[in-house]
């Protein structure tokens, strides 16, 4: 996560460059969440785990969301635009700001002992 | 070893000779066929005079009549039993094999096949695997016989994890070591002159006894050894000529020496001393511990020092050492805010106090510190007693302020009594003082991870948190034991499932070897089974296929354990690796038709795993993909593994 302090900084200016975001369709974005690999370390669902954070809701704001997967020098391999491009991290980030809310785990008997 | 002038008139070697010039079938079968051909090429040609005689017609000619046996006096084999049996080694699981043949057949018939019992097995590292299981859940030791040379050259993985997990086991192994005298052909292969070479870097000490007496001894010592802190495997190679001919009882009288445990070596009473000083003083003291509690009194000690001091504690889990339901226990991410780290039987002290990011420039991975500058490391392991220098199990070198090569769960009591000592009044208000904190911070945690646990919670595949939950409402009111987690299901039982008893999590394979996960989970069913225990596993399935045999070995054997499966369907650690390689070089990975790059998916076709354990005696059902029909699938399971079966639940899950 060393990259997020400069995320804000740079956010503005690749705001021109993603110019998927408007056209963004969250089915295409879980065809391309498996394709492109991020449910590898995420979940298919973005639920997160050992190997990646939960991404499902997320509150990063897609230009975050661009500058961190371009750049990320953490424990995330950074994805290039040649291997993703603009239109799928825009389709992907609608397909996880599409999740349904999680439940409390107050009312889920397993979860409430 | 071998007395050719066979004063008793009983000469091993030139009675297979003379044998195999006669034609004897038995002894033929032992030769390989090139061998067998050369014996019956260099008979004398004769012309039937009738027809020739049946195999029934040959044995009844040269067998002696049965009463008689053909080996004069007590075979050394038996004697060896004799020996083992002193050590209460309750069970021998083994893959069968000619070069033990002497001591496997006086284990079953003049040993009664009791202490140990046989225990078939199909893979000798299915049969070490078992034993490092057994060990974990009962703290006893099991014998595993291998084949010379094959079947120990398949044991080694299984040895080197218990190596690396500190678990004593005793492998015994074949060989026939008179190159002028055994059996040409294939035993001949599988002889070798230091067989336990092999092995000799992973065992901490091994033999090649070259009399009876030199066995008995060299046995006791073998256990001994093994079973002094820090625990290890050993083995011991045995000469076939030393099983096979009869005890020369006017040469030497025979005697057994006794087993004496060792007490295990304790901390400097000075460093325990000074560590105790840099513990009281300590506003923020964080005890991580891997593999302190060998026995159940290791967690209560750990307890009663945690309590002493307030001390968070951070169990890394390679056993239980203290109980995630208390207030003070901690994830990892405690250790930055440390201001002394009390390190107790880390695998990895560097690494529990460093980072490693794998994203570097041109591949090379990121070193970078956990600590603040001025915090002081005190390391208490016995790790330190038994370093060798080829395998790397020792990991990277970190430099501490004190320093014990010592047993940590034996050296407690002492480090507690000088906590005591070392208390003053003000100290002991302050650290009172951090209670409430304490209490809170962990009922945050356990709040955040019952949130995490909802994200994904009715998908399908099943996540792993829900998977783990629906496992733990169906065992939650039985004396269950988690005896294995194979693969990774985000560590969620240690993340939820309240854990308070030392048996209820048995810890991981060591050395990472994957395929430990199902032969050492029925190794612990069968410890669990005779102390009344319910066995639990979670089963990944690249696991599973290193040696799905012993699957068999459990039903044969009627060992109950309940493995529900975490099939992601893939090696999937390895996914995500390649996936990494590709994103470092620009590279789109190439996935086939797979779901991940090619080598790393297990599809195509999928295995349907329920059906392999139901062809080797399992009760079994799956695929289970709806996470709605999870929780009657475990229910139906567990009254079968009650019922002292085993059972295993085919579950697709998702990757992590
Ligand atoms: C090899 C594993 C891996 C893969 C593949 C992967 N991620 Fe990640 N991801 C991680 C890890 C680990 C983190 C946490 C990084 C950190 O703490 O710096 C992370 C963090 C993130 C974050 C930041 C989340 C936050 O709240 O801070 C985003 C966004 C993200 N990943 C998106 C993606 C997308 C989109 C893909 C697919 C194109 C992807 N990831 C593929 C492992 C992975
Ligand atoms: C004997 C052996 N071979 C290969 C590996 C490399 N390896 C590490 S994890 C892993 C995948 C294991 O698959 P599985 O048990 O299904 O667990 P998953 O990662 O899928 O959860 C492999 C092949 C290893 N550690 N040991
Ligand atoms: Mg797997």
């Amino acid at each position: 996560m060393r990259y997020m302090g400069m995320i804000a900084a740079v956010a503005a200016s690749l705001l021109v460059s993603i110019t998927g975001a408007c056209a963004a369709s969250a089915e295409k974005g879980r065809v391309a969440f498996r394709e492109k690999g991020c449910w590898q370390c995420h979940g298919y669902e973005g639920q997160g785990g050992a190997n990646g954070l939960t991404l499902a809701r997320t509150q990063l704001p897609l230009e975050a969301v661009d500058v961190f997967v371009r750049n990320t020098d953490g424990p995330m391999p950074p994805f290039s635009k040649k291997m993703l491009s603009d239109e799928d991290l825009a389709d992907i980030y609608a397909f996880l700001s599409a999740q349904p809310v999680p439940a409390d785990p107050k009312t889920i008997p397993l979860l409430a002992h | 070893m071998t007395d050719l002038n066979g004063k008793d008139g009983y000469d091993r070697r030139k009675f297979l000779t003379g044998a195999a010039v006669a034609g004897v079938t038995p002894a033929l079968a032992q030769m390989g066929a090139p061998a067998a051909a050369q014996a019956q090429a260099a008979k004398p040609p004769h012309a039937p005079s009738a027809l020739p005689p049946n195999a029934k017609t040959i044995a009844a000619e040269i067998h002696p009549p049965e009463e008689l046996s053909r080996v004069g006096g007590k075979p050394g084999s038996d004697f060896m039993i004799d020996v083992i049996k002193t050590l209460d080694i309750k069970y021998s699981p083994s893959n069968c094999a000619s070069s033990f043949r002497a001591l496997h057949e006086s284990l079953i018939d003049y040993g009664e096949n009791k202490s140990p019992e046989y225990i078939s097995c199909m893979h000798e590292e299915s049969g070490v695997a078992m034993a490092h299981g057994y060990f974990k859940a009962s703290g006893k030791p099991l014998l595993t016989m291998v084949h010379g040379t094959v079947g120990l050259q398949h044991a080694t993985m299984g040895i080197y994890n218990a190596f690396c997990d500190r678990v004593p086991l005793i492998v015994i192994g074949g060989n026939d070591m008179d190159a002028a005298h055994r059996p040409p052909g294939v035993p001949t292969f599988h002889a070798a002159q230091d067989i336990n070479a092999i092995v000799r870097d992973y065992t901490k000490w091994d033999d090649t006894p070259v009399s009876l007496q030199h066995f008995a001894q060299s046995m006791v010592r073998a256990y001994t050894i093994a079973m002094t802190p820090p625990y290890g495997p050993v083995a011991i190679s045995l000469d076939a000529g030393l099983q096979q001919e009869p005890i020369k009882e006017h040469l030497e009288k025979l005697y057994i020496p006794r087993y004496v445990p060792t007490s295990p070596p304790q901390g400097d009473s000075n460093a325990v001393k000074e560590a105790a000083r840099l513990l009281v003083a300590a506003d923020n003291p964080v005890i991580v511990a891997d593999r302190v509690a060998r026995t159940p009194n290791g967690v209560t000690l750990l307890i009663e020092l945690a309590e002493l001091l307030q001390a968070s504690v951070v169990d890394q889990g390679s056993r239980m050492n203290f109980p995630n339901t208390h207030y003070l226990n901690r994830p990892a991410g405690a250790i930055p805010n440390a201001d002394v780290v009390l390190g107790m039987e880390l695998s990895d002290f560097w690494g529990t106090v460093n980072t490693y990011t794998d994203n570097g420039e041109d591949g090379v991975g990121v070193n970078g510190t956990r600590l603040k500058p001025t915090t002081k490391l005190i390391s208490i392991t016995s790790i330190d007693l038994l370093t060798k220098s080829n395998y790397q199990d020792f990991q990277r070198f970190q430099t501490v302020d004190v320093h014990m090569g010592a047993d940590a769960e034996t050296t407690l009591p002492s480090l507690i009594e000088a906590v005591k000592s070392a208390m003053t009044k003000d100290r002991a208000a302050a650290i009172e003082a951090r209670v409430e904190k304490a209490k809170k911070a962990h009922a945050d945690i356990r709040a955040r991870e019952l949130h995490a646990a909802t994200v994904g919670w009715d998908s399908s595949p099943i996540s792993t948190a829900r998977l783990c939950m629906e496992i733990y409402g169906q065992i939650k009111d039985l004396d269950w034991s988690l005896v294995a987690s194979e693969g990774n299901v985000s560590n969620w039982p240690a993340r939820l499932w309240p854990i308070d008893k030392h048996h209820q999590w048995l810890g991981r394979s060591g050395g990472y070897g994957v395929g430990y996960g199902a032969p050492a989970s029925i190794g612990a069913a069968l410890a669990n089974r005779d102390l009344g225990r319910f066995s639990v596993s979670i089963q990944s399935d690249g696991d599973l296929m290193f040696a799905p045999g012993v699957l068999w070995t459990a039903a044969r054997h009627k060992i109950p354990l309940l493995a529900v499966m975490h099939n992601n369907r893939a090696w999937h650690q390895e996914v995500m690796h390649v996936q990494r390689l590709a994103n470092f070089r620009n590279r789109v990975p190439n996935y086939g038709a797979d779901r991940g790059p090619i080598g790393t998916t297990i599809e195509n076709p999928d295995i349907e795993y329920h059906k392999l354990a139901e062809s080797m005696g399992w009760w079994a059902r799956g695929p289970v993909k709806d996470p709605a029909q999870l929780g009657a699938a475990i229910k139906e399971a567990v009254a079968v593994v009650r019922s002292g079966q085993p059972a295993l639940l085919n579950v697709w899950t998702q990757p992590r």
